[in-house]
C-alpha cells in the first residue's frame, strides 16, 4: 500500500473529481490518495464518485478553507 | 436518466460518460460566492449515476472542444452555443470511448423536436452521421419515431419497450419519471451550459476581441464566470470581486495578473486583464476605489501589485458615478 497526495486547490467542480479519477486509475487497490481542494463541492462530489466507482472514502475534513478527502482505492467493481 | 433506466430495465449493463468542456454550469458560481454557500453543490451527473446505480466516467474535453466552439460547422444558437456541433462532438467522443472500453452502443436522452437547434427531426440524423456513430446511437425515448438502429435490429434491445416521445412538452417524460419512481431530477429545461447565457457569451466575445485572438484556456473561461467585468479602455479590463467569496477566488490569480486593492478602506480585489500605462493605472485605481467602502471618501489609497512582485501605491479620488460609463460594463 502506498500513499499519494493530489493538489486540486483552486479547481472547481468537476475538475477535482476528474483529477481524482485520473490519479486513482494509475494506482493499485489498497493505495491511499489524499486530495486537497478549495471547492467545497468536492466534499460531496469526490465521495459520490468513490461510491459509484467502488472506492472507499476513509476521511473527509474541512480546515483553513480547504477540503481534504482521503480515498482508498478499490478494485474497481 | 430516463433513457438509461429504460435500457437498464432490459437487463443491459450501462455506464455513464460526462464530458467537461469548461463551460458546464455545475454550481461554480455557487461554489465561489459566499452568499450561496448554503445551496446544494451536487454534481448532477454524479448524482444521477448514483441514483441509477451505474458507474460514471467524467472526461475532460476542454482542449478538443475549442475547435467545436471556434469553428462550428452548423453555427451558433442564440448566443455562443454551438449546440449541434457540440452534440456531434460528444457522440463522437462517446464512440471513441465505447471502442476503447469494449461497449456495444451509445444511448442518449434526446427527444425529437425537443430543442430548436440540436434535437429536430432534420438534425438527429446529422448527429449520427457526423459523429461517426451511425446506427450505434440509440435514443430510447424517441426510438419508435426513428428508423431501427443496429441494437434494435439485432435484438440486443427490444424496440417495443422503447418510447416515441416527441416535441417540446416534458409531460411524457415526467410521467415516465413517476413510473420509475424518480422523485427528484435535474431541471428539464436545460441551462447546463454557460455558452447559452447571453451575458457570459458577451464576455467571451469581448475577451476575444480585446486580444485579437480567439484562443482561450480554462482560467480564461472560469474567470468570465466571476466578478464584474469592466472595460474602460479597449486594451484592458478589470475583474472586480463582488463579495468575499469571489475576492477569495480571485486571490488565486494574484501571481498571474496585476491586481489592485484599497489599503485605506475595505474593498474588492481587482484583477487587471491587459497592460496599463500610468494613466490607465490611475483610472484602474479610481475604479477600484469606487467599488470599496471608500467610494464617497475624498481620497483612497490603492495598492497595485504587479506580477513581478513590484508594488505601487496611489492616492486617488474614487471615480464619480457619472463618470463610470454604462458601456464599460461587459
Amino acid at each position: 500500500m502506498s500513499s499519494y497526495t493530489l493538489d486540486a486547490r483552486r479547481m472547481l467542480c468537476p475538475m477535482p473529481v476528474i483529477k481524482t479519477q485520473d490519479k486513482v486509475n494509475e494506482l493499485q487497490a489498497g493505495d491511499q490518495l489524499t486530495v486537497i481542494c478549495t471547492d467545497p463541492g468536492a466534499l460531496n462530489d469526490i465521495p459520490a464518485w468513490c461510491r459509484i466507482n467502488g472506492h472507499k472514502v476513509l476521511e473527509t475534513k474541512e480546515q483553513d478553507d480547504e477540503v481534504i478527502v482521503i480515498v482508498e482505492v478499490g478494485n474497481g467493481t | 436518466m430516463l433513457a438509461t433506466k429504460a435500457i437498464m430495465e432490459q437487463g443491459i449493463h450501462v455506464e455513464g460518460i460526462n464530458f467537461f468542456t469548461g463551460f458546464c454550469v455545475e454550481g461554480h458560481t455557487h461554489a465561489i460566492r459566499k452568499k450561496d454557500k448554503q445551496k446544494p453543490k451536487r454534481n448532477n451527473a454524479l448524482w444521477v449515476a448514483e441514483q441509477l446505480g451505474i458507474k460514471l466516467h467524467i472526461v475532460d474535453v476542454i482542449e478538443p472542444y475549442k475547435d467545436v466552439l471556434l469553428n462550428p460547422k452548423h453555427g451558433y444558437g442564440a448566443n455562443m452555443n454551438p449546440c449541434l456541433d457540440c452534440k456531434c462532438f460528444m457522440v463522437s467522443k462517446a464512440l471513441e470511448w465505447i471502442k476503447e472500453h469494449d461497449f456495444d452502443f451509445i444511448i442518449t436522452g434526446e427527444v425529437v423536436g425537443q430543442r430548436p437547434k440540436s434535437q429536430r427531426a432534420q438534425t438527429m440524423p446529422i448527429v449520427q452521421e457526423e459523429s461517426g456513430a451511425g446506427d450505434l446511437l440509440v435514443r430510447p425515448l424517441c426510438a419508435k419515431k426513428l428508423p431501427p438502429t443496429l441494437p434494435e435490429r439485432e435484438g440486443w434491445i427490444d424496440r417495443e419497450k422503447l418510447f416515441e416521445f416527441s416535441g417540446r412538452s416534458r409531460k411524457p417524460q415526467m410521467a415516465l419519471a413517476e413510473q420509475y419512481d424518480f422523485k427528484d431530477y435535474a431541471t428539464p429545461a436545460g441551462g447546463c451550459c454557460f455558452l447559452t447565457d447571453e451575458t457570459y457569451s458577451r464576455k467571451l466575445v469581448d475577451m476575444w476581441q480585446a486580444r485579437s485572438d480567439r484562443d482561450y484556456d480554462l482560467d480564461d473561461i472560469m474567470l468570465l464566470k466571476v466578478g464584474r467585468h469592466i472595460r474602460p479602455r479597449p486594451h484592458f479590463k478589470l475583474i472586480v470581486g463582488r463579495e468575499e467569496g469571489e475576492n477569495k477566488y480571485l486571490e488565486g490569480y494574484k501571481k498571474q495578473f496585476t491586481y489592485l486593492r484599497s489599503t485605506s478602506h475595505t474593498g474588492p480585489l481587482v484583477l487587471v486583464d491587459g497592460k496599463l500605462s500610468s494613466d490607465d493605472l490611475e483610472l484602474a485605481a479610481r475604479l477600484t476605489a469606487r467599488f470599496g467602502h471608500g467610494k464617497t471618501a475624498e481620497s483612497v489609497d490603492v495598492e497595485a501589485v504587479f506580477p513581478d512582485g513590484a508594488t505601487q501605491t496611489l492616492s486617488v479620488e474614487p471615480i464619480a458615478p457619472s463618470q463610470l460609463k454604462e458601456e464599460w460594463y461587459v
